[in-house]
This record gives structure tokens, sequence and C-alpha cells, in this order.
């Protein structure tokens, strides 16, 4: 089953080293901390919070407009994390990528600008029913705005896109396919290139939502041939309130402005206001310049371990824990078996055990997982089940983890009388 | 901690749960959701003299959720709807007898709350 990839050169344990957060000793009668919720929002390692707390000790202006030596750096070195996070991607032009808050903004970006000028009454979006609420919400806003119709994609029973049910979908004629890369609540990989390529040759464009594929594995934007693509960078090791909007050059600059203000114009009067260009047209205002620059810090930490390695060090993890996981009475879990279609995410329900239950269990025992409907609640109902208790891998984890997961699962049967 | 949290009060009311059902006719009925982990709770109840004379509840969630309302059910039977309404959360949490954490408070409020929404009427549901 495992991807016949070099063994991983991650040692998780010794990765640990470098985030603050697990060098800090347990609160008192506690064990150490088993961090299993990457997927909601990973750790940050040192040089991530020195890159902030270096450009406010030492670079620190606001950007575009000072003409004074601080302000020049500190453009700059927003400008350089820009760079940074176009080779992350393998965008064509630091240009097409917009900085922005989180993927939750990223999209409703896209929906507000391009849906408001490009969606009309009985126009079609075609969504899946394995999104997060980020990627449904913000098209259902501009859907009913705008008169347009969205249809869903459906599963198959192993919570994969139902491939069949694409094709035919696409006989509809949508003007924009927006779906995962990664779901965050089963681990599915979705197999974007494909989509993109039936998508584009039914004249759709394609929003891809990679707030958990980028963080995780090698994504290219041009190998993918994607149009739009959406991530955060705090589910990557980066700060909260840093994140990506990347969009195709030439559809970006067709596109009118989301927001109004400063930084965003080219030339403002009474009467009328002339737009900046890319990216500046859609950063209006002052953004989020240490965290964005903190971004580029962690971009680079992760490129120094190898986007390849990081990947095959979670399905080492992933392959390991499905294997120990069937050992544990009463234990479901979601999504694809294969390791090659999935991510380093395992979702699950444990007998009739509430989720929430299971994890206040897991949290006695210092692991932090995540439970509830992980924003999917389309996919919960798909799924037949109210909650799920989620467990996610980044870099620092370890085989120890997910002994120790096992264990607190064996805990919670035993304290509800299942085994 | 939460060994203490799962302590027996909880599993026995979770498993045998009082007053678990629904009535119909109620003179009083009312459901909410907890939105974060879908703990769904429903009580009907019916009135005698002023006084809960019946009451029931359905839905479904986790152990401190369920239980709660189980053990609500077991405080207010037969009393005044004005004693109910002075209610507190503090009372029902002291009932409970197990500590619970800020991240858990709404599971083990929402019955309350519930309860009060029905016989407040509809409108006046949130006090927090
Ligand atoms: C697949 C997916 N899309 C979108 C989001 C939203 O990300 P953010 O909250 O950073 O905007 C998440 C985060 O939970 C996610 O997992």
């Amino acid at each position: 089953m495992t991807a016949t990839t070099q063994p991983s050169t991650i040692d998780g344990l010794a990765i640990r080293k470098d985030f603050p957060i697990f060098q800090q000793a347990p609160t008192e009668g506690r064990l150490p901390l088993v961090f299993l919720d990457s997927a909601a929002s990973s750790q940050r390692p040192a040089v991530v919070i020195d890159a902030v707390s270096d450009f406010y000790a030492r670079t620190n202006a606001n950007i575009h407009r000072g003409v004074y030596q601080l302000s020049e750096q500190a453009t700059l070195r927003y400008e350089e994390a820009r760079h940074i996070a176009a080779q992350f991607i393998n965008a064509a032009n630091p240009r097409e990528c917009i900085f922005v808050r989180n993927t939750t903004e990223a999209i409703n970006l896209v929906a507000s600008s391009w849906g408001r000028t490009n969606l009309n009454p009985g126009d079609r979006i075609l969504l899946s029913v394995m999104e997060h609420h980020s990627n449904i919400v913000p098209w259902q806003m501009i859907a009913e705005e705008r008169g347009a119709t969205i249809d869903y994609i459906p599963l198959t029973g192993d919570q994969r896109l139902d491939l069949e049910a694409f094709d035919a979908l696409l006989k509809n004629e949508p003007k924009l396919v927006a779906v995962t890369h990664v779901s965050n609540a089963t681990g599915t990989i979705n197999p974007i290139a494909e989509i993109v390529r039936k998508a584009h040759a039914a004249g759709a464009l394609v929003l891809v939502d990679a707030a958990q594929s980028v963080p995780h594995m090698p994504v290219d934007v041009q190998a993918l041939d994607v149009d739009f693509m959406a991530f955060s960078g705090h589910k990557m090791l980066g700060p909260m309130g840093s994140g990506i909007l990347y969009g195709k050059r030439e559809i970006l600059e067709a596109m009118p402005p989301y927001m109004g203000g400063g930084s965003m114009i080219r030339k403002v009067t009474l009467e009328k206001t002339t737009f900046a260009d890319l990216p500046a047209r859609f950063e209006a205002g002052t953004p989020a310049v240490a965290d964005q620059i903190g971004l580029g810090a962690a971009m680079q930490y992760l490129s120094g371990m190898g986007m390849e390695n990081v990947r095959q060090h979670e399905i080492e993890l992933l392959d390991y824990a499905l294997e120990q996981l069937p050992g544990v009475p009463g234990l479901t879990a979601f999504g694809p078996e294969d390791v090659n279609e999935r991510a380093g995410v395992i979702s699950f329900t444990l007998g009739d055990i509430h989720a929430h239950d299971v994890s206040s269990i897991l949290d006695s025992e210092n692991i932090a997982v995540r439970a509830g409907h992980h924003c999917a609640q389309p996919l919960m109902h798909d799924l037949g089940v109210t909650a799920t208790t989620r467990a996610s891998f980044y870099v620092y984890n370890t085989k120890d983890d997910v002994d120790r997961l096992i264990a607190g699962l064996h805990k919670a049967n035993k304290i509800f009388g299942l085994s | 901690m939460s060994d203490d949290l799962y302590r027996d009060i909880i599993l026995d009311h979770y498993r045998n749960p009082r007053n678990r059902g629904t009535l119909d006719p109620a003179d009083y009925s009312y459901e909410d959701v907890n939105p974060l982990c879908g703990d769904e709770i429903r009580i009907d109840v019916r009135v005698k003299d002023d006084k809960i004379d019946e009451s029931a509840f359905s839905g479904r969630g986790c152990a401190i959720s369920q239980a709660s309302a189980s053990i609500l059910m077991e405080m207010t039977d037969g009393k005044s709807l004005d004693d109910v309404k002075a209610i507190t959360k503090e009372d029902l949490l002291e009932e409970l007898m197990v500590p619970i954490s800020p991240a858990r408070l709404k599971c083990a409020l929402l019955s309350l709350k519930v309860l009060k929404a029905g016989i407040y009427g509809v409108g006046h549901e949130d006090e927090d």
C-alpha cells in the first residue's frame, strides 16, 4: 500500500526540538502533549515565530508608502515572502499570489469579485458534497445574489468523488468548478489534474481549495493547470492571519477589486478611481505584513525538509495507524483505504460514544484531536453521522503518538463499558 | 480531569436516562441544538396546577448533554413553574457533580436552555 518512494528522512521527534510548544513542560499531572489536530491549525517552529518578531523588532514600518529606509526594507521583505510563496507552489509570476488572511477570505474574494462579474441568472457552479463550509457558503451567497444554481458532485461509498457523476454534471456546463484538493474531514485526495482537464474541456474554470494539500504535499499550480487556488498559512507552520489566493494572471487582471481603499488604487478623484495592477488591486489597506513574512519563513522551513519527504512521513504514520486502529473494538474509520489516495487524516467513530466524549477522554491523556462536524455538515450527513473524531498528522508526529492515541481509545471504551 | 468527568452519575444517567421519550399532547415543547457538536435536545412538559406533572426529553448527543437532560428531569419533577424558572446554571452544574470545562459547558447546559425556552415561550432562549 505504501507509495514506492524512499523512506522519509523526517524524524518527528527530532523536529519537535524546533517547536517551542513541544519544549514546554506539561501542566502538572499531565502527560506530554500529543498533538493530532494539525488539520485545524498546525504548531509553529521557532524560525517562524522569530521571523514575525524580527520584523517588528528590526524592520517595522508600513509598506508601499514611506520613502524612508525602514519602509523600503519592510516592503522588500513582504515582497520577498510573495516570491517564496510563488516558488513554493510554482506560480509563473509572484503577482499571481495575492496575500489574504486565510482560505476563507481567498474563496470569498473569488466568489465576490469573479462571481459578481461572471455569474448571470441561470448559470451553474459545480461544488462537491465533501467541501468545507468555506467552499460552500460563499458560493451559496453569490449564487443567490446572481440567480445562479449550484450542483454538487456526490461521493462514492469510501468518500471519494464520484467521477462518473462529475462527468454527467459537467454536461450542465458550469462556469466554475470549485473543489477541495484534500478533504479535511476524511483525508481523501481528489484527482485534481483530471478534474481540471475535464472541467476545462467543458469550458469551466476551476478553483481548488488547497487548505489541506499545500501544507502536506508538493503542489504545482502550473502542472495542475488550476485557475484559482486558496490556502491558509496557519495550517502549514505559518502565522494565523497569513494565506494565499493564487489566480492565473489574465483571469485576475480581468476581475474588479474585492475591497476598496488604500493601496489598491492608481488614481483617485472625487468622481472616479482607477485601480492598481496585481497584486495590489486585491490587497486594500494595510496587510498582515509580519504574518506573511512569517509564512515565507514557514515555506522555507518546509522546503528545507522537502515536501516529498513531508508527504512520505505522513504516509508512514497513516500506514501504521490504519494497521493498528482496527484493533480497537467498535472503531469505524472513514475515507479511502489506499494511503496513496489519502492525506494524513483519520476520521472515525467509536461505537456509540459521542465524538465529544471520545475527545474529552483523550484530552485527559493530553492527546489533542478534533471532534465534531469539521465544518463539513453535508459530508457528515452523507456519512450518516452527526460528528466524528479526527486525528491528523504533521511533520512533528511519530508512531509513538499513534500508540498513545490507540491506548486512549481503549480507555474510552473501558469507561463506557464497551470492552 | 476527564476521568472525573465520566463519573458514575453521568454514565448512569446516560445509559439509563430518566423520562426519556416524548409527550403528545404536551403543554410546552421546545427543542434546540448545540451547533458546536450537534447535540440535540427536545423537552415536552405537561402542567397541572402550575406544577410540572410530567416531563420527557428526547434527542441525541454526547454523554454530558444527555445525562444533564436526564438529571434535569429529576430535578424538576413536580416543581412549580416559578421554581423551574428560578433554576440557575449553577444549580444544574452542582447536580451534575462533575467538573465541566469551558469547552463542554454548552453541552451541559443545553437541556436547561431548552426547558426554560419552552416554559417562557420561544424567543427567550438565550441567556448566555
Ligand atoms: C479544506 C478546508 N478548506 C477551508 C478551510 C478554512 O480555512 P481557514 O479557516 O483558514 O479559512 C479549512 C480549515 O479548516 C479546510 O480544512
